[in-house]
């Protein structure tokens, strides 16, 4: 086997129970958007098909797949339904918090075990009031006393909060902790509150129901993460973010690209003659799209050389390169829609029809803000003042 | 002054520690004191200006900058193969 292919034999069977999934979840996408409503046939869809486990080891009885794998299947998703596919991706970036830094504890392997056989729907909530996008800063500290913890958090977006079965949250270590000395904890649904604080009416992404909360949970004192955030931020949760949500991107845009596409054979076809006028800009689409593309897979493929060893999961090198794809594919596929919106014109711009095209670019705008880009933009900028960028062609 | 005390002075004018790196061993976690990944860069820049040295690529991580010890050790093997070149 090659070790560095992202992909391996269960592929193909994981694609077929998504694409099952992105065919319920499509019918619902256009509803789903208007009445800003959790995708609920879609998470359902999900449970029913057993994705919810897909990372979870096989021996913990979840599928084991890679992040390659999750990340073709955000993409499949992400052509039905930007929402469903952001939560799912959501989901699996937390499950990958505690498959790659959790299997060590008694406590997280055991909750691993009943995220795959109860396939229990896992939300992140790391944006707190005051700090921001700022995720490796927190005010807020757990508090443990004995074998308790307890923490309070002004965590003003948590997606699918009121639905998720448990949230894995950070905050201080400790109450006199430095504001990067954190910790992740998870929480189950029946150890905390959650205070509605904010309502999310939203420009696009408006199914992911990322309301704001106050939240207040008390849980034995094991549930904390064994490792510093700091570490399964960089280890785990920097790579799979930035290439789970492009691959959501990717999707959404792949799906605008193929009604584009659609459109301009239907006039082609009319008039088999005359080369419609949009078919030059589906070219160059296409090689946008193209772009995003690679930048996600020479992602996994520099993940899937890292992977395991903490020296070059850590290194600045593979942040930068982590941000760089960020930036890039969230900026292109918004370039990408606009494109598909002229080639389509009025049919593109008007709901309902086969080549609607405004919730695509809706839900891509929120890709530039999901961490704002200014802030991704200035750590990388940082890091670039000390690393330098390696000029190579395959290195 | 050795290398040890030259980084502990460095670590206290660059690193942004909201503790006081008086008060901090050799062997201290660096992260949990309060170092931010900006504030390494700037450490890391200052201690090249200082050395007159280089951080290489494998040396541009977490584990470098973890603790004085570390940040001492690395500027160390970079003092003594700038030496030796
Ligand atoms: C669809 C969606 C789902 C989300 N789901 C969740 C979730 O489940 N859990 C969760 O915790 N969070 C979630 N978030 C929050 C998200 O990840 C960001 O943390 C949040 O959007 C940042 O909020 P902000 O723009 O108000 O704050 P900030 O990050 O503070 O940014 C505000 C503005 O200030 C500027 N700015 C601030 N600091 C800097 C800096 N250092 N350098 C340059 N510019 C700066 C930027 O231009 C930015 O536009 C979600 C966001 C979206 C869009």
């Amino acid at each position: 086997m090659n070790m560095h292919s992202p992909a391996h034999a269960g592929t193909p069977a994981l694609c077929e129970r998504m694409r099952r999934v992105a065919k319920i979840a499509a019918v619902h996408a256009d509803d789903v958007d208007a009445r800003a409503r959790f995708p609920e046939e879609a998470v359902e869809a999900l449970r029913t098909e057993r994705l919810l486990g897909a990372q979870i080891p096989a021996e913990l009885g979840g599928d084991g797949a890679t992040i390659a794998e999750i990340a073709e299947l955000c993409a499949i998703l992400g052509q039905a339904c930007s929402a469903a596919a952001m939560v799912f991706a959501m989901h699996q970036i937390k499950a990958s918090s505690l498959v790659s830094h959790g299997e060590g504890a008694p406590w997280h392997r055991a909750f691993m075990a009943r995220v795959a056989g109860e396939q229990l729907l896992l939300a992140s909530a790391t944006t707190e009031g005051g700090i921001g996008g700022n995720l490796r800063n927190s005010i807020c500290a757990i508090e443990v006393a004995g074998d308790t913890c307890r923490l309070e958090k002004d965590a003003t977006v948590i997606s699918y909060g009121d639905m998720a079965d448990a949230i894995l949250i950070t905050s201080r270590a400790h109450a006199d902790a430095a504001a990067s000395d954190q910790v992740l904890t998870v929480f189950l649904k029946d150890q905390y509150t959650l205070e509605k604080t904010h309502v999310w009416d939203t420009l696009g992404m408006r199914g992911t129901c990322s309301d704001g909360f106050l939240f207040k949970g008390e849980a034995p004192a094991e549930q904390i993460l064994p490792r510093p955030f700091a570490e399964i931020a960089a280890q785990s949760m920097l790579a799979y973010s930035h290439i789970l949500w492009s691959a959501v991107w990717y999707g959404i845009a792949a799906d605008a690209f193929a009604r584009a596409q659609a459109f301009v054979r239907a006039a082609a076809r009319r008039s088999p003659d005359q080369t419609p006028p949009g078919a030059l800009r589906v070219a160059e689409a296409s090689s946008l799209l193209q772009g995003v593309k690679a930048s996600i897979v020479a992602a996994l493929e520099k993940y899937a050389v890292a992977q395991g060893d903490e020296d070059k999961l850590s290194a600045m090198s593979f942040s930068v390169a982590m941000n760089n794809l960020k930036i890039a594919s969230s900026q292109t596929v918004l370039t990408i829609i606009n494109h598909c919106m002229l080639i389509c014109g009025i049919l593109g711009y008007k709901n309902g029809t086969p080549f609607s095209l405004g919730r695509h670019l809706r839900d891509a705008h929120s890709a530039q803000l999901m961490i704002s880009n200014d802030r991704i933009l200035g750590n990388t900028s940082t890091m670039l003042l000390v690393h330098k960028q390696d000029t190579s062609l395959l290195g | 002054m050795s290398i040890t005390d030259e980084v502990r002075n460095i670590v206290a004018s660059h690193g942004k520690l909201p503790v006081d790196v008086g008060t901090l061993a050799d062997e201290a976690d660096l992260y949990a004191a309060g170092l931010s990944s900006f504030a390494s860069v700037q450490l890391m820049l200052a201690l090249e200006e200082k050395f007159d040295v280089e951080f290489p690529e494998n040396l541009l991580n977490r584990k470098t900058f973890a603790s004085i010890a570390a940040i001492s050790a690395a500027v160390s093997g970079l003092v003594a193969d700038h030496q030796a070149a």
